[in-house]
């Protein structure tokens, strides 16, 4: 309904008199003729709504669908649409006409609704990251969406839509108020510079993405449940129906992902790696290197013998395109680019320093044993786990917020226990099924870790644009 | 069995200042067990009654399951309360419980987001307080319970002191 979400940030300076939603006048937010409209072309995105609902509605009674046209007349039905479209278009104005937003030198501020007048402010000091969006069509128009991860939200608050120029301006400038930069060199400051890293060439990409398992087999199941729908009850639409879910399971592992991960580039700027990706919708995003929690090395089974690894990230706060770092890239590159974010962090030696489960954890878990492992150097903890699809966890002493051993009936009598390392992106690396007594050294030692980590880490760095 | 749940950390790692395992409030047992009571003698005297009345003879002796399932929980509640224990460290806060399913949780105090001590009706009733530790991590899982009100009034603001000595950044 409206171009930003009515949610208030968490800040406490709520200077403003007007509560939130429902306020009445609320111009205390922002001055009368202050602030800035979003791009004129945003009232046209309402009018896809009803469009696309009615088209929803056509599409499930195809067959009333020639009873309509004939009882209304082609005419007057497209007289009807006009109608709606215009009403859409209409009201897309006014909320056109009332959303403003206002950069102050602690506050986004962002007021919109048409009877519901909203207010969001947005403190600058707590924005994690500020992506910028643009979808297909908003790329055709010259427009993009601006993103904006604040502490203690869960969902972003979004700009939509904003010139290009006007987007990427915003950021940086909303970057460097957060980073501090005094308010006049703030509006002129522009993007920090980045230079290209990596970029994930199409080929390789294709072929990472074929030779993954769950596009395949959700692809098989699909094929194999409609055939045996479609032989049940020799009713196509039940078939299909049946066969849809699984078939839009597939489309995400495979040409969905393919779409987003498309020309996927990893460049590096003073304010973090900056990745840009998709091939209908372009996705810009920062990592701010300070926030990374954890990196998790991810090898599918047949990816392993092309020596091939996705890196996902956990960041604190929230996460982007679910925390990938690069959909498929070789193993040294891969480590390089952790490298970036982790700076102390020797890759091949961790993985070179991981213990694996103690032989007689078969009796626990039989053949995904093979898969269990930890290890740990200097700077990180590392677990391993699965047997298939390889997955090596890695959280920086410095990131531990907490350690736990625990063990269950059968683990105690087999001498076994699990290590659990919590970090503060709402994860946990888990390295199960080693000998206890090894476990209980662990975590004293790990405990010990974390806190000469803590001391020694840096302070904390992002956003020095 | 218990040994290894008595000394988990070896020495070393671990300082002079508060270095030994302490429990929770006997109270906290006492508690559980008049809950247990609580929930399950009424349902024996009901099926002991009712089958009296309504079967009669051998068929009464089926009220004694959840007399046995009283008892049984009488002794696995009294193994329980004694695996529950906290030691404060130089630099963090160790937790841990379970007979069965073991759990030992290591928090140190620069992590610490939050510590709250919450207390119930009940739990007022026997004297006893809850403090629960927060971090960022949301599976961070440190509650103490059973502790007497003055010492988790001590816990807090010793913790809280120590927390803002040691604090870091996520």
């Amino acid at each position: 309904m409206s171009a930003v979400t009515e949610r208030r940030t968490r800040g406490e300076n709520d200077d403003s008199g007007t509560g939130g939603s429902g306020g009445s006048g609320g111009t205390g937010e922002i001055p009368a003729g202050q602030g800035r409209r979003l791009h004129p072309v945003t009232p046209w995105r309402r009018t896809w709504a009803p469009l696309a609902g009615l088209g929803a509605v056509a599409a499930q009674n195809v067959q009333n669908l020639d009873d309509w046209t004939s009882s209304l007349g082609l005419l007057r039905l497209a007289l009807l649409l006009l109608a709606l479209v215009l009403c859409a278009a209409g009201y897309g104005y006014l909320s056109w006409r009332v959303t403003r937003y206002l950069v102050t030198d602690t506050e986004l501020r962002i007021r919109t609704g048409l009877l519901f007048r909203r207010s969001a402010h947005l403190r600058l000091d707590r924005i994690q990251a500020i992506d910028v969006s643009r979808p297909m069509l908003a790329r055709l128009l010259g427009v993009a969406k601006l993103k904006m991860d604040v502490v203690g939200s869960s969902a972003s608050d979004e700009l939509a839509y904003l010139s290009e120029a006007e987007a990427v301006r915003l950021r940086a400038e909303l970057l460097a108020r957060a980073a501090g930069i005094a308010p006049e060199a703030a509006t002129t400051a522009g993007e920090a510079p980045a230079h290209e890293l990596y970029q994930v060439d199409t080929p390789t990409l294709i072929r990472s993405l074929a030779l993954l398992g769950t596009g395949w087999g959700l692809l098989a199941v699909a094929l194999g449940v409609t055939s045996l729908v479609w032989w049940g009850s020799d009713s196509i639409v039940a078939a299909v129906l049946a066969g849809l879910p699984l078939l839009a399971g597939a489309w995400q592992s495979s040409l969905g992902a393919f779409l987003t991960q498309y020309g996927w580039t990893v460049s590096e700027s003073p304010d973090g790696l900056r990745l840009d990706h998709g091939l209908l919708q372009r996705d810009h995003a920062t990592v701010p290197p300070g926030r990374v929690q954890a990196v998790r090395l991810v090898e599918p089974l047949l990816w392993r013998r092309r020596g091939w690894v996705r890196v996902e990230l956990d960041v604190a706060g929230a996460g982007n395109e679910g925390g990938l770092l690069v959909p498929v890239a070789t193993r040294q590159l891969a480590a390089a680019l952790v490298g970036r974010i982790l700076p102390d962090v020797d890759i091949p030696a961790a993985l070179a320093a991981i213990n694996p489960a103690p032989g007689r954890a078969r009796w626990a878990f039989p053949v995904g044993r093979v898969g269990y492992g930890h290890g740990v150097t200097e700077s990180v903890f590392v677990a391993r786990h699965g047997r298939l699809r390889r997955v090596h966890e890695l959280v920086p002493h410095a990131k531990v917020q907490s350690v736990r051993m625990t063990q269950g009936p059968w683990a105690q009598r087999l001498g076994l226990a699990h290590i659990h390392v919590d970090h503060g992106a709402d994860g946990t690396a888990s390295a199960r099924l080693q000998d206890a007594g090894y476990v209980a050294a662990e975590v004293a030692a790990q405990a010990e870790r974390s806190r000469v980590g803590r001391r020694a880490a840096a302070p904390e760095r992002w956003l020095t644009g | 069995m218990d040994t290894r749940a008595e000394n988990p950390a070896p020495a070393g790692a671990v300082s002079a200042a508060g270095d030994s395992w302490r429990p929770v409030a006997g109270a906290l047992l006492r508690m559980r067990r008049l809950l247990l009571v609580g929930w399950l003698a009424p349902p024996t005297v009901a099926l002991g009654v009712l089958l009296a009345l309504l079967a009669g003879g051998p068929w009464t002796l089926f009220a004694l399951v959840p007399a046995g399932a009283a008892l049984w929980g009488w002794g696995a509640l009294a193994r329980n309360w004694r695996s529950w224990g906290y030691r404060e460290r130089d630099d963090d806060l160790l937790i841990r419980r379970g007979v069965l399913w073991r759990q030992l949780t290591v928090v140190p105090y620069g992590r610490m987001q939050l510590v709250e001590v919450t207390s119930g009706p009940l739990e007022r009733r026997f004297g006893l307080a809850t403090l629960q530790l927060h971090t960022a991590a949301a599976a961070t899982d440190a509650t103490i319970p059973g502790l007497p009100p003055t010492e988790a009034e001590r816990l807090r603001d010793r913790l809280t002191e120590l927390g803002e000595a040691r604090s870091a950044g996520l």
